[in-house]
């Protein structure tokens, strides 16, 4: 296997992420810019080559890991599912703007309940709203951990997206499958500057999701996903 | 656009006058030349008839009572004089006289509902292009869908009972979303073929069949000779009992209809005796308690309480299983150079083309009760186009079934029809390891034993495999199924874990294809094998789809040399017909056989301990150097 790191599409196997496996699963306090060093931006998509369906991974943009988390959150034990290659995350914002909204969420509950406890002296309405804020407390002890468990890995053919601890789950959509990709952003997620990014395939059950990008990262995601698609698409 | 028809759509409400013109969808043309054309005159009679239909029901509604007092005056004069009813229309018409002008407002009623439904012919029209077919309709709201030809998922001929005794089809192209299916209704049946075949050439990317579609049947002369010749083929077709243009290619598989109402009972009567028992049980237990308290009225109550469940119950099951019946049969598979041509129907006739590559799973699926007769059907997972509210009722669910019912030789060749690409080396897979598996060393990867409970009847069989064609899952012992997921179609792959299946070091996996009966749903697989299921499938579907052309059938032989230098497999020779020979079981892929672009199955399945990105792989074919 050449190691050159010039002419990645052209190797004969068709993979990168060996020679980068190394340095990546030493966890760097800064490694926004090491992650991606060795890699020629956007090489493999701008590279004519890259018209043939095996030519490696598409480099990710460095926007990608910038302001993201850099330490996976994965079962510890050995039988859980795991992938090699590199992981990228979300933003830690996305964890803050969702403590907004479910804050908002719960005063709203308890404002909904005083309301209806002080003006109609109905009691019994503490026991939904209790059974609510317990659902959305124990939702929001969980996120952070849930947030560092989100990831999605740009492979050789397709994006690999993961998420969960307890249950786990990763969805794979090759990337000549993709029908549309739809970024979305809410009033609050606008504010924190982050979107989520959906990718559309002709399969209802697919239904891959990623919240908390960063508007860069995800802007870059989109036309990376869509660049590689273009010259891997097929009828349907 | 030729000159416009001086008739309506109602003969009898505008009289023809002397049909010197030809048809404005006529002409020395066929309907595929770009131009805009109309539907059968008689179309807006067909969908105004439910408005005619209604209006009737209206107005015998409200003359019931009259129709019903005159005939008590006729028997029984004595009693006509309780039939008193002020303010009926009817006599105050009659009281004063009025019934010259009532009869002039009904006629001119008549004049203006013939003109609104002729208005509605006249917008409405199609046209068919290189590249799209288009529709456009309506007066004030008007609405214009044009469709590609090359995302075209199918084309079906629709013929409901009382269209098909004047000679008239509704066409629908199937496209690929939800409600994105262009429908042309309705069209003589002997047009509706012609615009099939256009449609279709046009789809498979032949840009020669505007040429040929130019030199199509000459038009018929006027109005009344077209309506006499439809009226008399439609009839014809009646007596027949086999519409013969449809059936011109021979069909490969027979059905004998005893079979058919065989298959189709056996699955009747196991609920009817299923119901049938929780009724007897809960009867019985109502008649001891009945006895035992002493209290016969109850009883009986109770026994009237059930015959009055169980009666209509046994009623809807006829109806159901007759509808399923009448619905399956004259039922005929014939491979067309455009595609499997599928027709079934006794009253409502339905004519499918599938063109090549727009089926994305394939099912086999045997219950226990066939078990003995050696019964299979198979099913299979398509584009429908259809909104969410038409995918809900019985028809639509039709659509995805190919075989109803059939032998083993049967399933076979209806498997070598729809999945023309599956190679030789897949059948082993398909019949004895598949269908009729477990077998001792067959690929499949399966539940381990200490994860019997998650299929606790079928967990030896529960599993997948991969082929350099699909994805091969097999599942259930009572309810046996074997799916096919083409490579080349797939969507997507994901794999689960949750606690429970951690302990045990297993995983659930689900393979995504388009909205279907079939679903592509694993658990308790090896974590091992989640992983590579995971790891090979979407990359070999990437493969897959890179060797695929069967989207643009037609066009495939001269593309192939610019749009894959690599020497990836193609998947069909070049001539329209990749379908000639299915005669004889599987006869699958003419010569070519795909070149060495990937590995053989047994590679798939990745030492447990390798690291899957690095796992050793086939190089793919030579480069161009």
């Amino acid at each position: 296997m050449t190691e050159s790191p010039t002419t990645p599409p052209r190797d004969p196997h068709g993979f990168e992420q060996p020679t980068r496996a190394p340095e990546f699963s030493t966890p760097v306090p800064e490694p926004v810019e090491g992650r991606t060093a060795p890699v020629p931006p956007a090489a493999p998509v701008a590279d004519p080559s890259a018209a043939e369906p095996v030519g490696g991974a598409p480099a990710a943009p460095p926007v990608l890991d910038q302001g993201t988390y850099q330490q996976l959150r994965t079962p510890r034990s050995p039988a859980a599912l795991a992938l090699d290659g590199t992981w990228h995350q979300i933003s830690p914002r996305y964890v803050v703007s969702e403590y907004v909204q479910n804050a908002i969420l719960i005063a709203l509950i308890v404002v909904a309940a005083l309301v209806i406890h002080l003006a109609f002296e109905q009691v019994w309405v503490w026991i939904p709203a209790g059974l609510m804020l317990v659902v959305t407390l124990i939702t929001l002890i969980i996120l952070p951990r849930q947030a560092r468990a989100m990831g999605y890995m740009l492979r050789e053919d397709d994006v690999v997206f993961r998420r969960g601890i307890l249950w786990q789950r990763m969805v794979a959509v090759p990337y000549g499958r993709m029908q549309l990709v739809d970024i979305t952003q809410g009033p609050l997620d606008r504010a924190f500057g982050i979107s989520q990014l959906k990718m559309v395939t002709a399969a209802a059950t697919t239904g891959v999701q990623i919240p908390g990008l960063t508007q860069d990262g995800a802007e870059a995601l989109r036309d990376t996903l869509i660049q590689v698609a273009e010259t891997r698409r097929t009828g349907l | 656009m030729s000159t416009p028809a001086p008739w309506g759509p109602d003969p009898a409400g505008s009289p023809v006058e002397t049909p010197a013109v030809v048809l404005p969808e006529g002409g020395s043309s066929s309907l595929a030349d770009g131009e805009w054309h109309r539907m059968h005159p008689l179309t807006p009679l067909f969908k105004g008839g439910l408005v005619l239909i209604i209006v009737a029901g209206i107005v015998i509604s409200n003359m019931r009572e009259r129709l019903i007092g005159w005939f008590v005056s006729l028997f029984a004069p004595d009693e006509a004089k309780y039939m008193d009813y002020g303010g009926d229309p009817v006599d105050w018409v009659l009281d004063n006289n009025l019934i010259l002008i009532v009869l002039l407002g009904v006629l001119a009623l008549a004049v203006v509902l013939v003109l609104v439904f002729w208005m509605f012919w006249r917008f409405h029209q199609f046209r068919i292009t290189g590249d799209h077919v288009e529709v456009r309709k309506g007066i004030v709201f008007r609405s214009h869908r044009r469709a590609p030809l090359d995302r075209v998922q199918g084309v079906n001929l629709t013929r409901p009972f009382p269209a098909r005794v004047i000679g008239l089809a509704k066409l629908e192209v199937v496209g690929a979303g939800n409600d994105a299916n262009v429908e042309l209704e309705y069209l003589a049946t002997a047009r509706a073929e012609s615009i099939r075949a256009d449609i279709l050439r046009l789809a498979s990317g032949a840009r020669a069949a505007r040429e040929h579609a130019r030199t199509g049947a000459p038009a018929p002369a006027g109005v009344t000779a077209q309506l006499v010749g439809s009226m008399n083929a439609g009839v014809n077709g009646l007596i027949q009992g086999v519409d013969l243009a449809d059936v011109a290619p021979e069909s490969v598989v027979k059905i004998p209809t005893g079979r058919l109402v065989g298959a189709h009972l056996v699955h009747s009567l196991l609920w009817l005796v299923f119901f049938g028992a929780i009724i007897a049980v809960s009867m019985i237990g109502i008649l001891i308690g009945a006895v035992r308290d002493g209290e016969a009225e109850i009883g009986l109550i109770g026994l009237g309480a059930g015959f009055a469940i169980g009666i209509p119950m046994v009623l809807a099951f006829v109806a159901v299983t007759w509808s399923q019946i009448s619905k399956s049969l004259r039922y005929s598979i014939a491979p067309t150079p455009d595609g499997v041509r599928i027709t079934y129907g006794l009253l409502t006739t339905v004519t499918e083309t599938l063109p090549p590559g727009r089926i994305f799973a394939v099912e086999v699926t045997q219950s226990l009760l066939w078990r003995p007769f050696g019964w299979w059907a198979i099913k299979i997972n398509r584009m429908s186009g259809k909104s969410a509210a038409q995918q809900q009722n019985g028809n639509a669910q039709q659509f995805n079934i190919v075989l109803p019912v059939g032998k083993r030789a049967d399933v076979e060749r209806v498997l070598a029809l729809i999945l023309p690409d599956a190679p030789q080396s897949d059948i082993p897979l398909v019949w004895e390891h598949g269908i009729l598996g477990p077998v001792e060393g067959d690929p499949y990867k399966t539940i381990p034993a200490r994860a019997w409970w998650h299929r606790p009847l079928s967990w030896k069989r529960h599993g997948y495999t991969v082929t350099e064609f699909g994805v091969l899952l097999r599942r259930g012992v009572l309810w046996r199924k074997l799916a096919v997921f083409p490579l080349a179609r797939l969507q997507g792959v994901s794999v689960s874990q949750g606690p429970l299946d951690r302990l045990q070091g297993v995983s659930g996996g689900q393979v995504h294809s388009v909205t279907g009966p079939i679903s592509g749903t694993l658990s308790g697989l090896e974590r091992d094998d989640a992983i590579a299921l995971l790891d090979g499938v979407s990359r070999a579907a990437a493969a897959a789809a890179a060797r695929d052309h069967s989207h643009r059938w037609g066009s495939h032989g001269s593309a192939s040399g610019t749009a894959d230098a690599g020497g990836a497999a193609s998947s069909g020779p070049a001539e329209p017909a990749p379908y000639s020979a299915p005669a004889g079981g599987y006869t699958p892929m003419p010569p070519s056989a795909p070149p060495a672009s990937y590995a053989p199955p047994a590679s798939y399945a990745p030492p447990a301990d390798a690291q899957f990105p690095v796992a050793p792989r086939v190089p793919p074919a030579p480069r161009p150097e």
